[in-house]
């Protein structure tokens, strides 16, 4: 789960990590009132689930309070595209309206659960305001990194050996070990799946400052921590990808035009492949879980038919600890609660599977069966451009 | 012959009385496996249809001589869970678990650095010795005794390899379903170690998906200490990048852990990839045909 830039702001600030002093505000007087709240000059940025605001016009530095009623004005309810958002963009709804500063030098740091060595690692670089990607395969002898050992947490030196490495003076060098130190401490008391602070500032007058922030949260985590869940913006997700969470089933919306339903990731990942193999485009990823019941079937059953790019169904299930039966019965329901207007094309394998394609038979639903993934996707294709 | 389980392995479940493991304890052993003992803190002395429940994994191995232990505790003990069968000294703990926080696994990666504990998964179907022992949750029909390995990190794309295996009357000597979590116990390195030195092995199918840089690490393996032939298929070659594809672990960051980087990894270590997952039997068929 990502949240927004104020809300990553706060959290940092609860840890004694030093950010700008700033408001959220969702109502251009709100933004007016907290600017001259702040002092000018100030800064009113575009508070969306996407990098790359800057560059497409979202921050906004101003200087009195007409510019701020201007900027707010300008942003709310503006479509920002940027590299991250695709070329739909995303709307605007709220700000964060923030003091301005001096900044004497840009740097970047940032923490993540690196996979090889299977540890926390803090990279820090030189190379502030960057995307880390980007020093990363330009220059990636820049990126200084650590791996935080989890019996004994962020360790002073591993501290000042990236604050060393960052060139900092020798009188900053302790509070950067104390910034990076609170980081930390904040990446795993919260279940951080990543934290970025970019750019991290020195300002002119020597202190260290997060200029912007990006925090992400791990969900299997989230159960143990019901204040973060909260901080859940339903705007910035897709509306189908938030009723399927809901039910528990994972779904991410795609561009295409045939509906898939999968049990596993893999095996879903596999047919949305095999499905462009045979010449179309899925118009989903969906993995409707191990353990599906007929209701959770039914509930995936009906996020597919709600979209309306939809021409076709491809039902691909290996049935293991998810019985075919299982998953027929879920089929049969809601295709008759919600009517079936697409060809619908089934591929059963597995546990139960022959009481499974007894009740699609029995159903006398107009299903099109197919022997094995590949004939499915086949199928798919050629009912969809019907 | 078959790496990490046979016909002796005597399993412990931990999380024995929740509906997921009183059913797949029911499962397995009537695949055969010696199901021996069951932990549920708070209902030692009783029993789940004549296994023996513990409180404790240390009871429970020291009354039933358990020397693999299969967890189906729900996320938020999981991780506990596979401290306790550790520090029992358990050989091998099998965690089907899905949804185990990130940073429990961290901590548990750094306390299993040294023990002789091996784990497999969390968010795994398990491992499975046809005709000897299955523990997990995968179809046991589906398998038949024989000598190619199936490492995979996810469970449903394992069966389809499986069942393909089988219905081409190739035999499997030991599948393991790795697991779809960015940290897991046992990678594809560690698996295809395994197969490399069982003689019971010919040659190794594996699968692998999105994100990470566990296919890359393997295919360097391949290339440099693999004298048996692998078969590759990688998911999720269409998957849009910076989404969770299901898994955890299945996701493309910064442009990295895309498919076509892993195959082309692969390729160059000479690994036969399977043009779509329908045709994981058939390549591997053409592959031994080609070695006979």
């Amino acid at each position: 789960m990502n949240i927004h830039e104020h809300q990553a702001k706060d959290l940092l600030r609860r840890y004694g990590v030093a950010v700008p002093d700033g408001q959220a505000c969702f109502k251009v007087d709100e933004a007016v009132v907290a600017a001259e709240r702040l002092g000018f000059p100030c800064v009113v940025k575009a508070q969306i689930h996407a990098g790359g605001r800057g560059k497409a016009g979202g921050v906004k530095l101003v200087r009195d309070a007409a510019a701020a009623r201007a900027a707010a004005a300008e942003l709310l309810g503006k479509t920002l595209v940027t590299h991250q958002t695709g070329p739909q963009g995303r709307v605007v709804r709220r700000l964060l309206v923030e003091q301005g500063c001096a900044i004497a030098r840009e740097m970047y740091l940032g923490m993540v659960v690196d996979r090889q060595s299977g540890r926390v690692t803090a990279m820090a670089s030189t190379e502030g305001g960057v995307e880390i990607e980007e020093v990363a395969a330009r220059a990636p002898e820049k990126i200084l990194r650590e791996a935080i050992d989890p019996a004994v947490g962020f360790a002073a030196y591993q501290g000042r050996r990236l604050a060393f490495g960052l060139g900092l003076a020798k009188e900053q060098v302790g509070p950067a070990v104390g910034f990076m130190s609170a980081l930390a401490r904040c990446f795993v008391e919260s279940d951080c799946s990543l934290a970025e602070i970019n750019p991290l500032v020195v300002l002119q007058s020597q202190k260290l400052l997060a200029l912007d922030a990006k925090i992400g949260f791990d969900d299997n985590a989230l159960f143990r921590h019901p204040d973060l869940r909260e901080l859940r913006d339903p705007s910035e997700e897709d509306p189908r990808e938030s009723e399927a969470a809901k039910h528990d089933l994972s779904y991410i919306a795609l561009e295409g035009n045939i509906g898939c339903m999968v049990n596993g990731a893999g095996l879903a990942m596999a047919t949305m492949d095999t499905v462009k193999g045979a010449g179309g485009t899925p118009a989903n990823f969906l993995d409707v879980g191990g353990g599906a019941d007929a209701k959770k079937v039914a509930a995936a059953f009906r996020i597919l038919l709600s979209d309306p790019a939809v021409q076709a169904i491809f039902i691909n299930i290996f049935g293991g600890i998810l019985r075919c039966d299982v998953l027929a019965e879920g089929v049969v329901q809601a295709a008759r609660e919600v009517g079936l207007k697409v060809p619908l094309v089934v591929r059963m394998e597995g546990t139960n599977v022959e009481q499974g394609k007894k009740i699609l038979a029995d159903s006398k639903l107009d299903i099109i069966t197919a022997a094995d993934m590949l004939d499915g996707a086949r199928k798919a294709v050629a009912a969809a451009a019907r | 012959m078959s790496v990490l389980v046979n016909r002796a392995t005597r399993v412990l479940t931990q999380g024995i009385t929740g509906a997921t493991g009183q059913l797949h304890t029911r499962l397995c052993r009537e695949y055969g496996t010696q199901m021996v003992a069951g932990v549920t803190p708070g209902r030692g002395g009783t029993d789940f249809e004549g296994i023996p429940i513990f409180d404790t994994v240390a009871q429970a191995v020291r009354a039933s001589g358990a020397d693999a232990s299969v967890i189906y505790v729900p996320p938020a003990g999981a991780a506990d869970a596979i401290l306790e069968a550790a520090d029992a000294g358990l050989p091998l703990v099998v965690c089907i678990t899905e949804g185990v926080p990130v940073l429990d696994m961290v901590r548990v990666k750094r306390v299993l650095e040294g023990s002789s504990t091996r784990l497999i998964g969390p968010n795994c179907p398990g491992v499975i010795t046809p005709g000897e022992c299955k523990i997990g949750i995968m179809p046991g029909y589906i398998h038949t005794p024989g000598r190619v390995a199936v490492v995979s990190r996810s469970g449903t794309l394992t069966y389809e390899a499986v069942h393909q295996l089988t219905l081409l009357g190739i035999g499997q000597s030991t599948c393991i379903g790795i697991g779809g979590d960015p940290i897991i116990g046992t990678g594809f390195v560690d698996a295809l170690r395994l197969f490399q030195d069982d003689a019971g092995t010919d040659a190794v199918i594996l699968i692998g998906e999105i994100g990470g840089t566990a296919e890359e690490e393997a295919a360097a393996f391949v290339a440099e200490h693999m004298s048996k032939p692998v078969v590759a298929f990688i998911a999720g070659q269409t998957a849009p990048k910076g989404k969770r594809m299901g898994h955890a672990g299945a996701i493309i960051a910064g442009g990295k852990g895309t498919a076509a980087e892993k195959m082309e990894a692969f390729r160059r270590a000479g690994v036969a990839l399977a043009p779509s997952p329908a045709e994981l039997g058939a390549t591997m068929q053409a592959v031994l045909k080609g070695r006979r």
